[in-house]
């Protein structure tokens, strides 16, 4: 059964009390948000993340050929990391610094930002259209984020390299968001998204399939 | 403030009573908080209700412990008498013309908290079945069926009610 075909509806929105937040309420929680978020945040985009950035640029240019060493446990610390990169891509308008739905522009523009070539597919399953692409940063270093829409759904799209051999997918929750995880062609892909597991796990096959046939 | 209305309301629902309501939001606001920088426009909605639902079970486990049954028997449920049939087509003008809103009201909140969560993020929040299974940590299909049973028995609540009331 579908949402569309849903039925049933009581129509309790209207039947029984929608209890919205008392105004004096709202101003006491605003004013207890602002005190708390006076204490030192972490920035994201920050100068210091350029310099990062920088630092991490020129250190791959000399090491050019060293590989990456690193462990992805469901249990560590990533899957949170990309589910705030996610709700925060969604929360602060900045899905996207490139928007276009073509494969030939996002991907050119990767080069030179990155050390690697991320793989850029625009029709890897039907329904799902590329939206743009983004950097991101995560596990201590810059990665390609791009995000894909299908119907009212966003996902994002976290690329990077991997050190060893393909792993099969991994599907887990986070914070009501699904997850999912495979390493294909020694590229790293996560997928985070709102849309149900069977779609994302769908999608994420159909995406690393694609990409190791470009 | 994003989404403080859908907070408040589930909230409002499950605690049953403003002021720990308003407890409980700004305990997940807070927390929401901590995860991130800031709350801003966008859609985290199902992801704020998500720690608003939370907050409330601490809350819950806490100061009522007798409400949170533990697992339901999801197939007890099954084999419990299905008031769908007996009550016509559309049971949406049924429970509008039936009943009154201080009845509904009554009738909601004395609905196991399970079932009247699914109820709130359904009909209010009009949220897809995947998000509220997403929220409450529930699979797709027990969302489905508990929200089919949370709808038969509000409406044999709100008919019974009214029954009555229109007897006496």
């Amino acid at each position: 059964m579908s949402d569309a075909e849903d039925r049933q509806r009581l129509g309790l929105k209207d039947a029984a009390s929608y209890y919205r937040a008392p105004s004096p309420f709202s101003r006491r929680l605003r004013k207890s948000l602002r005190a708390s978020s006076a204490m030192p945040r972490r920035p994201f985009f920050s100068a210091a993340w350029w310099g990062y950035a920088a630092t991490f640029a020129c250190g791959a240019l000399l090491a050019w050929g060293v590989t990456f060493t690193q462990r992805i446990s469901t249990d560590s610390q990533l899957p949170r990391e990309l589910v705030s990169a996610h709700v925060r891509s969604l929360m602060e308008n900045h899905m996207t610094d490139v928007a276009s739905t073509d494969q030939h522009t996002v991907k050119p523009w990767f080069a030179g930002k990155l050390d690697y070539s991320p793989p850029v597919v625009t029709d890897a399953a039907a329904g799902f259209t590329l939206v743009g692409g983004r950097l991101d940063y995560l596990e201590q270093r810059p990665v390609a984020a791009l995000v894909y829409r299908v119907r009212g759904h966003l996902i994002n799209v976290f690329v990077w390299p991997a050190s060893g051999g393909d792993e099969s997918m991994q599907s887990l929750t986070r914070q009501g968001y699904e997850l999912v995880h495979l390493v294909r062609a020694h590229m790293n892909y996560w997928l985070v998204s709102d849309l149900n597991r069977s779609e994302l796990t769908g999608f994420a096959e159909a995406l690393a399939n694609a990409a190791t046939q470009n | 403030m994003p989404h403080l209305d859908a907070a408040y309301n589930l909230a409002r629902w499950l605690t049953r009573d403003p002021h720990d309501a308003e407890d409980v939001v700004q305990e997940a606001y807070l927390r929401a908080l901590r995860f991130f920088d800031g709350l801003r426009e966008g859609d985290a909605r199902p992801w704020l209700l998500t720690i608003v639902r939370h907050v409330c079970y601490d809350w819950i486990r806490r100061n009522r412990p007798q409400e949170v049954v533990g697992d339901i028997d999801e197939e007890e449920l099954r084999n419990m008498p299905d008031t769908e049939s007996t009550l016509g087509q559309n049971p949406e003008t049924l429970l509008l013309r039936a009943a009154d809103r201080a009845m509904i009201n009554r009738a909601m909140e004395a609905l196991p908290v399970a079932f009247r969560e699914v109820l709130i993020l359904r009909e209010m929040e009009e949220l897809s079945y995947e998000q509220i299974a997403a929220v409450a940590d529930l699979p797709v299909g027990t969302v489905m069926s508990r929200l089919s049973r949370a709808r038969a028995m509000l409406r044999k609540a709100v008919t019974g009610a009214s029954e009555k009331g229109s007897q006496g």
